[in-house]
């Protein structure tokens, strides 16, 4: 049971939350400009990092508000959580490489 | 290069008991890399092993290294529940599980080790309309495809499996089932063993603990691999190796359409025989049998959010248990001995990908998710043509990683017995 520190509501078990999928993922603006290959990577292709993982997460038992967490999925660690519209905090990007 | 080990049999049984048991050969050899070979493999786990075991065998093929980074049949071969059936809704994915169940029933005889099949039947249980209408749908399917299948109703769910509480009163009622009577379990260490030792009498070399750190290429061809025993070269590459494939694809330079999760299963002290088949549970996670030794073989849900660590979170095998003290009142004192978790690599619509990648020389099995280990035999058949011949059987024809792009999915989420 992971221990996720939301950003508005402090620290909370795993059970409230529900992880939505890799971070940073922007849908396109014009679906019908882009080529099948972009947009099987947009639905379908994803970074599944071992290593520092930036992912979403939303505190549906809570205050029921989306953010971003930095984990490293070999180790469980919380590396950094940060909101949802800002990008990850400087001192973790080294540890990403961002696609 | 056969001589050093015997055929098993009820012969050399007795004359190594009569020697004390102090005769026995190891049943395959470790061995040390080679400069280069025809086929590497990455990933000594079922699929990877029977991958060797068939491109011998079939093709002929034997100048072939299976790569391990642990030990032998350690990540989810080792793993899994067990479970064995090929009852999956569309043509493609019938035909390749089929395949797999029909290769499991005379394993044991091909390989001259006895991997334990057992064909006990599987229930994939209803608990409400819907579930039912979409067991019957696959049934219906099933039989179409000349796979065995039926629909039980309440009634005959109680006859067949006289511990589950029936009672139309429980938060999940049970409704019907599907069952398939060839469906089952096998001892999976013994499938990974009686494969390395097929391949290595054959001439195929298993190095353990050998870590791919890159994936060698030049102008798109793939030329060998750096691992933590040096480089080994070889002009066809085969990557199997489940919950990391998106970490050896990322080596290689594409990008694949998996998530990986920890799935975790966990057994009972032994009792007494209280259950002679495979009960199954799509919409409460819970798919259970009992072993040999009598202990209860749980499996749970995968977790809910991404990880590598082969350890799932508590509160998951919590929802587990709750829903098998429901469905079988009788287990609700029994204590659990051990736990444990692997990563599977789930893909969106629950197929395996079985093919090409952009790498020329480089292919893939991997996206087997939840339930790869009734896909053993078959999945190592197919892939073995694909590396041989450089083009996929017509059994895997249509497993592409392309078909993401062209949106030709497989959707057997429904068959699928965990979620994802």
């Amino acid at each position: 049971m992971l221990l996720i520190p939301c950003p508005y509501c402090g620290e909370r078990e795993e059970s409230e939350f529900h992880q939505g999928g890799e971070a940073h993922i922007e849908r396109p603006k014009d679906p019908n400009k882009m080529t099948d290959e972009e947009w099987a990577d947009y639905l379908f292709f994803r970074d599944n990092r071992k290593g520092v993982y930036l992912e979403r997460w939303v505190h549906r038992h809570g205050c029921r508000r989306w953010f971003n967490v930095a984990r490293d999925t070999a180790t469980n660690q919380i590396v950094a959580v940060y909101k949802m519209g800002s990008k990850p905090p400087k001192s973790i990007t080294s540890r990403v490489t961002m696609k | 290069m056969v001589q050093h080990m015997g055929k098993y049999s009820i012969f050399s049984l007795i004359r190594n008991a009569l020697a004390y048991h102090e005769g026995w050969e190891r049943a395959w050899r470790s061995r040390e890399p080679q400069g280069e070979y025809d086929v590497i493999i990455i990933g000594g786990g079922g699929h990877g092993l029977a991958t060797a075991f068939y491109l011998a065998k079939e093709h002929g093929i034997t100048n072939v290294a299976v790569i391990e980074k642990g030990w032998l049949g350690g990540g989810n071969t080792g793993r899994n529940t067990t479970i064995i059936r090929s009852n999956y809704l569309w043509d493609e994915s019938a035909s390749l599980y089929e395949k797999s169940l029909q290769l499991y029933e005379s394993l044991s005889q091909e390989l001259n080790f006895n991997i334990m099949l057992s064909q006990r039947g599987v229930l994939n249980l209803a608990h409400n309309l819907h579930d039912l209408r979409e067991l019957e749908r696959r049934v219906n399917a099933n039989l179409m495809n000349g796979i065995d299948s039926e629909i039980l109703d309440t009634k005959s769910v109680k006859n067949f499996v006289p511990i589950i509480n029936t009672d139309p009163n429980s938060r999940y009622p049970i409704l019907g089932a599907s069952l398939q009577r060839r469906g089952g379990t096998a001892r999976h260490d013994a499938v990974a063993w009686g494969f390395a030792r097929g391949a290595d009498e054959r001439g195929v070399d298993i190095i353990q603990q050998c870590e791919v750190t890159a994936i060698k290429q030049s102008r798109g061809k793939v030329t060998g691999v750096e691992t933590t025993k040096g480089l080994i070269k070889a002009k066809k590459v085969g990557v199997v190796v489940a919950g990391h494939s998106s970490e050896l694809a990322r080596m290689a330079g594409f990008r694949l359409p998996l998530n990986s999760y920890p799935l975790q299963a966990l057994v009972t002290e032994p009792v007494k025989p209280v259950l002679d088949t495979v009960v199954m549970s799509n919409a409460v996670h819970v798919y259970v049998s009992q072993s040999d030794k009598g202990e209860l073989v749980i499996g749970a849900g995968i977790d809910g959010a991404h990880g590598y660590s082969q350890r799932g979170s508590l509160h998951v095998i919590e929802g587990q248990l709750g829903a098998l003290c429901e469905l079988f009142p009788i287990t609700s004192r029994l204590r659990m001995m051990r736990q444990w978790g692997g990563i599977v690599d789930t893909c969106p619509d629950a197929s395996p990908i079985i093919g090409k990648t952009p790498v020329d020389g480089l292919f893939i099995n991997c996206g087997w998710g939840t339930g790869g280990f009734k896909a053993t035999p078959g999945s190592g058949w197919v892939f073995a043509h694909t590396l041989a011949t450089g083009e996929p059987h017509a059994l895997n024809a249509a497993f592409t990683l392309d078909r993401f792009t062209s949106g030709f999915l497989i959707d057997e989420h429904g068959a699928a017995a965990v979620a994802h």
